[in-house]
Order: C-alpha cells, then structure tokens, then sequence
C-alpha cells in the first residue's frame, strides 16, 4: 500500500510541477499577479508531495519491503539501518528521485529568499524550476519507477554493492546533486533574464549566492568522490579520469567560471551575454553528466548497469533545454550587454583569461571524455583516452590560470594604477620561487622542472592569499576591516594553492609497489619498514574478511599499525578491499591485501604517498571561502532595506542578531 | 579599452588559445590514445604491433595459473571465438575471475603473449564493459549457460 501511495504522490507532484512551470510563466507574460501568485504554491505543494514519495521509498527499504523491486535489488535483511536509508539513492530509480527531490527543495528554497526581486521575474524562475521538475518527474515516471512491485516477492533481497557501503559514498551522491541541481537555479534565472529581455545588476546581485552555494556543494561532493576512490577502491589513486568522474568535473570547470563573470557582471555591468551563456552551459553540463552516468553510453570503471531507454530519454530532454536555451540566447541576448571598457591591466581582464582558461580546460576534459564516442560511430575504431593524455593537456590552461590567480585577485576594477609585484606582490613572489626550489630539494631530495613549476605556483597562490587577510589584520588603528567577500575569495584562492602543491608533490614523489609477503615478513617502502604481522579472519554484520595485521616502523621506531582487509559480502558474494591507512598530515601510509598467492603468501599493495590530504584539503578550503563569501551583507542587503520599511509602517520586527 | 576592443580581445584569445589547444591535444591524442581490439582481431594479426592496447574479453575457465608466492600469473582471455594467452604482474582488481569479463592494457610480445601491465574490472558485477559486450555479441549462443562457444571457427594463428 505504502509504495502505491508512493506513487500517486509522484503523479500529483507532476500535475502541480506541470501548473507551476505553466501558470507563472502565463502570468509573467500577462502581467496577471494572480497567476504568478501560484508559482510559490505549486511549488511548495509540488515540494510535499515529492517529499512523500521520497519517504514511501524510505520507508519501504526500512521494513524490507521485497516485493518492491527496487527495494530487493538494493538492500536485504541484515543491511545496516543507516545503509537501508541510503540506499534509497544506492541505484539508479532512486537517485532520480533524490534529484526530483532535491530540485523540489531548491525551487522552494528560491521561492523563500526571492521577496526582493520583481514579481515577473520571480514568476519566471520558478517557472522554469517547474518545467524542469516535469522533466526529471517524467523521467522517473516513465522510465525509472522506484515504486514498481514484483509478482513475487523475494524472501531477501540482493543487497546494496558493497562499494556503496561506506560513509563516504554514502554522502557523496547527495552532496554532488546539490550541485548540479543547485546551477538549476543560475539556469532558470538565465533563461528569465532572457525572457524578460533585461538583466539587472540588482538580478545578477541576487543569483552569486545560489551560484556559490551549488559550486560549494558540487566541490565538495567531487572531493568526497575523489577520497572515496582512494580509500576503497584499493587502488592508491585519487582521480582516474574516468568519464564518470568528468562528467562531474565539467559541470565544475564552468561553474568555476560563472561565479567569476558574474563578479564582472554584478560589479561592472560587464559580460552579461557570455554569463549568460555559462549558467546554460553549466546546467546543461549537468544534464550531460547525467546522461553520461545513466546510459552507460560510455565505458568507465564507475559505470552502472545501465538501459539505453532511460539514455535516449535523458539525451531527448537535454536536446530540448539546450535548444530552446540557445534559441532564446541567440535571439535576446546581444540586447542585454551594455557598452562600457575597461583597460587592460584591470581586474575584468584577468577575469576574462580566468574564464578563457577555464573553457577551454572544460573543451579538453570533453574532448577526451567524448572521443571514444566519437571514434565509435564514425566507426574508426575503439579507442580509449587515458589518465596520461589528461595529465599532460589539463595542465596547459591550467598552469598559467594558477599563476596568473595571483596577480588577478589584486588588481582593481577599470584600470590597475602602480605596478603590482613591486607592490603587494613582492614577497610572495620571491618566497614562491625560493621555496619552489627548497621544498623539493630539501624535503624530498630531488629537483625537476615540474615538480619545481608545481611547488612555485602552490607557494605563489597561497601566499598570493595571503597578503590580503594578514594586511586586514594588522591594519592600523581605525582602518576598514576585510569584507567577507574579500576573505572568502582569498581563502578559496588558498584552497587552490593547497591542492596544488597535493597533487604537486604527490605525483611526484609517491611510491607505489605490488609485493609478495607471507606473515613474519618485512618490507622497507620509502624509508618505512612495513612488517606483515599476521593474517586472521573477522566477522562483519554482513560479510566476513580476511585481515592483515602490518606493523610499520621508522628506523626501528614504532610508527603505526594497520590493518587492511579482503571482505567477502555474504548475500552478493564478492569480494571488496579495504584498504589500511596510516594518516599524517605530510604523508598517507597505505596498504592493501591484493590475492592469495599460494598457502600464506599474499599480495600485497604498498604505497607512500606525500601530501596527499592537501588534494582534499585543498578543496575543503576552497569551499569553505565559497562559504564565507556566501555571508557577505550585500547579499542580504534587500532584506534589512524591508525591515526599515516595516518599520516604518511601525511594526514590532525583532533585529536580526 | 573600447567595447569593440574587448569583444576582439576576448575573441582572439578564445581562438588563440584553442588554435594551441587543439594542436597539442591532438599531437598529445597520438602517444595516450589506445585502441580496443577484439581477441579474434589479435589471432588475425590485427592489432598494432609496436604499441599498447586493450584488449577484452572473458577470462577463459581453469586457466588462471600462477607459480606459488609469485606475483607473476598468466589467464586466457576469450571472446568465445579465439583465445589470447596474456601475463600479469601485479594486484589483481577485486573483481577479476574465471568466467567473467576483463579488459586489460599492454602489448603482444615475441611469442605472441600479451603481456598486460592493467587489468581493470568493473564495480558492478551485472555490468560488462560495451566494448567487451560488442567483441563477444557474434558468439554466445545463450549467456545464460555460461561460456558457450560459437560456431564459427576461430581463423589462423590461435595459439
């Protein structure tokens, strides 16, 4: 009964998604405030309804419900209760749902904070919130029914990949949605900016925290993918380049770029049209993403079992948006940009490398993503496009791109007067390249070209980020405090730098060796001796494994012990690594147990890799200065402007505190 | 600078800058990029001879061998019409077993083995690489009875 109710809920989410994606926009083009009156409340009903479809599916994976089919091929009886609820979004049906789900609570979250803005406008967001809503709930509906019964219920069900039972990968699907769903909100506010054949700064003002917030979500979502890959693939690698993981990064690269040109746009009045045509390019990345993921068109390690139907529809539909978005751009957009210059030492033109680099690193990750592709149909051959190839061409317009973060974040706005590295940027400059060379050579003990490059650019921006905040804090007596969005620019622009000098020294200097060990055994890896103590079987809630002890030892100094596993999950019968890490902020210590080689002897993965948590913590920090800007008082500043208003009217309205 | 300057600009660099892209992306492709080849493909002799591939298929029942407390192992890779003996050294993904679909990197050497320096397999046991998929299409009779070879003869060279 649940699971039908469940579906019905689904059906009048439609409907109401269907009104507000008609209603408003109807309105908006009338003028007719009733009709636009009922985008919040088709919204907010859309919002409950799939709320109760999310929490039938919930529930239905809480009390076993096996005669669900999706429910029996996702969990099973001894699951743990907190993977029961994860797994609602542990496949394909029930991600969808979470997207419609998540979407919902954008669309009323845009539909709360939007009182400042004209009501046409409004209208037209959410109505294009709406259209989208009815897209992904048809989606579901049609091709992808998480509430679909079987005619015979299975005692148990097939359980959850073992893969996905883990803390990381349990929050990492969610995280990366907020994301892609959040550019939602950039996209529609495009598309009613384009409608509305004017784009206000005041607009542009109101859309930056949306934009910040998804780009924070989807950092952080790509981070937790990326150190999820590490820890329980068994691999030792943190990025693969595989389609999957750039079909999230693409969304990325352009995100990166619109929160840059909307400065331009807010400040200057500047770049509007090519904003314009980044938040359409970041959603509709999005939506390739999507499609790149669910129809398995592709081949990837991370790929899904997959059905072309649900590709077909998803490619229709991202046919439709980016269509009728280019159509729209084409036709209204070379109206909206304003006439004003700029000279070229100024902020808007490193602004504009940042978002030619940024492109152009997108065109690079989609050329390599898409080739295969490509080459398959016109039939040339099956090809396949390796980490190596990336490695080598991301880095061309990434590298001047970090270099040039320096010197970008300090110029001004119009035209820069002095000269900057004489200036503000002197002792970064210098302490880059003295400490591009030290790092490596005294801690590591070996110079080359692109380790040093690496380490100059990470010590450049950090240090780059932090002229700002350390003149805020030592200012003299009286002198204007760093605004919050000056601080969490800066920050972001250190996260950067942390991440590079990660992946700098990590590519580099790791380690990595595949040996064959038997208990008793020691090995000496980078300077550790890693002994394998003992080998023994444990017992999980629902697997059983094989555990290697390790002992690792510094020049006969106890370091740490470790222990890594072989599981073998009970229902699925495969067998997954775990692997053992030591953590230290300079180094990961990493073991994995590969196969049994004989009576006692083992495989056995062991790598060292140095500064490998600055990658994530790189990222970490970038968002959290998203974070911090994202508190900036000019955001807010429509909503004290109506509190002084009611004031006036001389009503009681408690201050904010 | 004038707004026509600055569209001009931004233009110029835009095409600059994926004029460069382009040329080393492409001179790049030529070094990284791999070619599927089906294992039928290798008995016919067509595969590239001075460089790495891929190579799929599944791995051949009770061929897995390796010396005791040695990294080294060989397997037999089948797409149900030829077979390819391939050599690894190394950990094997969690994934890898008799009977199910693998891809590998590496080269064919002297004596026809294909020695592999990655074997990948996937995170989900249901799912096969398309690419593997496709290579084996022509062969199975009815996957459900699991390795059931073609009638077509595999052509010369299987060793």
């Amino acid at each position: 009964m649940i699971p039908e109710i469940g579906h019905f809920a689904l059906i009048l989410a439609l409907s109401l998604a269907l009104l507000q994606g008609i209603l408003p926009m109807v309105g908006a083009q009338r003028n007719d405030a009733t009709m636009m009156g009922t985008a919040r409340t088709a919204a907010f009903g859309q919002f409950v309804f799939v709320v109760i479809a999310y929490a039938c599916l919930t529930w239905a994976f809480l009390t076993n419900d096996f005669s669900v089919a999706y429910v029996a091929g996702h969990s099973q009886l001894d699951l743990p209760t907190m993977y029961k609820i994860t797994a609602v979004w542990g496949g394909h049906e029930g991600s969808v749902l979470l997207w419609v789900l998540i979407l919902a609570v954008w669309t009323v979250a845009v539909g709360k904070y939007s009182h400042s803005l004209p009501e046409t406008f409004i209208a037209r967001v959410i109505g294009v919130l709406g259209l989208l809503s009815v897209g992904f709930l048809l989606f579901v509906l049609l091709t992808s029914n998480p509430f679909d019964r079987l005619a015979v219920a299975p005692a148990d069900g097939a359980d959850l990949n073992p893969l996905l039972q883990d803390p990381g990968m349990a929050i990492h699907p969610p995280m990366l949605y907020i994301g892609y769903v959040g550019f939602s909100v950039a996209f529609a506010f495009a598309i009613a900016a384009m409608i509305s054949g004017d784009l206000d700064e005041g607009w542009v003002r109101w859309t930056r925290p949306w934009t910040v917030l998804a780009w924070i979500f989807l950092t952080l979502g790509i981070a937790l993918g990326s150190w999820w890959a590490y820890y329980e693939l068994g691999w030792g690698g943190w990025w693969f380049w595989d389609p999957v993981e750039n079909a999230s990064f693409m969304p990325w690269l352009i995100g990166t770029a619109l929160i840059h040109s909307l400065a331009v746009a807010e400040k200057r009045g500047l770049f509007k049209s090519w904003t314009l045509m980044l938040a359409i390019a970041a959603f509709s990345l999005s939506l390739l993403g999507t499609f790149l993921v669910r129809s398995g068109i592709i081949v990837s390690v991370h790929a899904f079992a997959s059905d072309p139907g649900r590709g077909l529809f998803i490619l229709t539909f991202l046919g439709i948006v980016v269509t009728s978005a280019l159509v729209l751009y084409a036709w209204r957009a070379p109206s909206l940009d304003t006439e004003a210059g700029f000279a070229i030492n100024s902020r808007e033109t490193f602004l504009l490398l940042n978002n030619v680099l940024l492109v152009i690193a997108t065109v690079v990750v989609f050329f390599g993503t898409l080739a295969p592709l490509v080459y398959e149909v016109l039939d040339i051959g099956k090809i396949s496009i390796g980490p190596p190839w990336f490695d080598k061409v991301f880095l061309l317009p990434m590298l001047p791109l970090v270099f040039l973060i320096g010197i970008g974040m300090h110029t001004t706005w119009r035209q820069h007067k002095g000269n900057l590295l004489l200036g503000r940027l002197k002792i970064p400059a210098i302490l880059s390249i003295v400490l591009g060379i030290a790092i490596p050579w005294l801690f590591y003990g070996r110079l080359d070209l692109m380790v040093c490059v690496g380490t100059t650019a990470a010590v450049w921006v950090v240090a780059a980020s932090l002229v700002d905040p350390i003149r805020s804090w030592r200012r003299p007596e009286g002198a204007a405090r760093i605004t919050p969005a000056v601080l969490g620019q800066a920050i972001a622009h250190l996260g950067v730098g942390l991440f590079v000098f990660g992946v700098t020294i990590v590519s580099a200097f790791s380690v990595e060796t595949d040996n064959s060990m038997r208990p008793g055994e020691t090995l000496d890896v980078a300077g550790h001796a890693f002994e394998l103590r003992e080998l023994r079987q444990v017992q999980g809630p629902n697997y059983t494994a094989i555990e290697g002890i390790v002992e690792i030892r510094k020049d006969g100094k106890f370091v740490a012990e470790v222990r890594p596993q072989k599981r073998q999950y009970l229902v699925q019968k495969n067998w997954m690594t775990e692997a053992g890490i030591n953590v230290h902020w300079n180094k990961d210590l990493f073991v994995a147990l590969g196969d049994q080689l004989g009576n006692d002897t083992w495989s056995v993965r062991i790598q060292y890799k140095p500064m490998i948590r600055f990658i994530w913590l790189g990222c970490l920090v970038m968002a959290l200065g998203g974070l911090i800007a994202v508190t900036d008082r000019r955001y807010r500043a429509p909503a004290t402007q109506r509190v002084r208003k009611n004031k006036k009217k001389g009503k009681a309205v408690p201050e904010p505190a | 600078m004038k707004p026509r300057q600055q569209r001009m600009l931004a233009v110029g660099l835009v095409i600059v800058g994926v004029a460069i892209a382009t040329g080393l992306t492409l001179q790049a492709m030529k070094d990284s990029m791999m070619f599927f080849v089906s294992v039928t493909e290798v008995a016919e002799g067509k595969y590239p001879a001075d460089r790495n591939f891929r190579v799929g298929g599944l791995v051949k029942d009770g061929t897995v061998q390796r010396e005791e407390g040695s990294l080294e192992m060989t397997f037999e890779v089948t797409d149900l019409r030829c077979d390819l003996g391939v050599s690894y050294s190394g950990v094997l993904p969690d994934l890898f077993r008799e009977g199910q679909g693998v891809v590998a990197h590496g080269s064919i050497d002297e004596n026809g083995i294909f020695v592999a320096d990655e074997i990948l397999a996937k995170h989900d046991e249901n799912y096969m690489a398309p690419e593997v998929a496709d290579s084996l299409a022509d062969h199975v009779q009815d996957q459900t009875l699991g390795l059931q070879y073609g009638p077509e003869e595999c052509p010369t060279g299987d060793s």
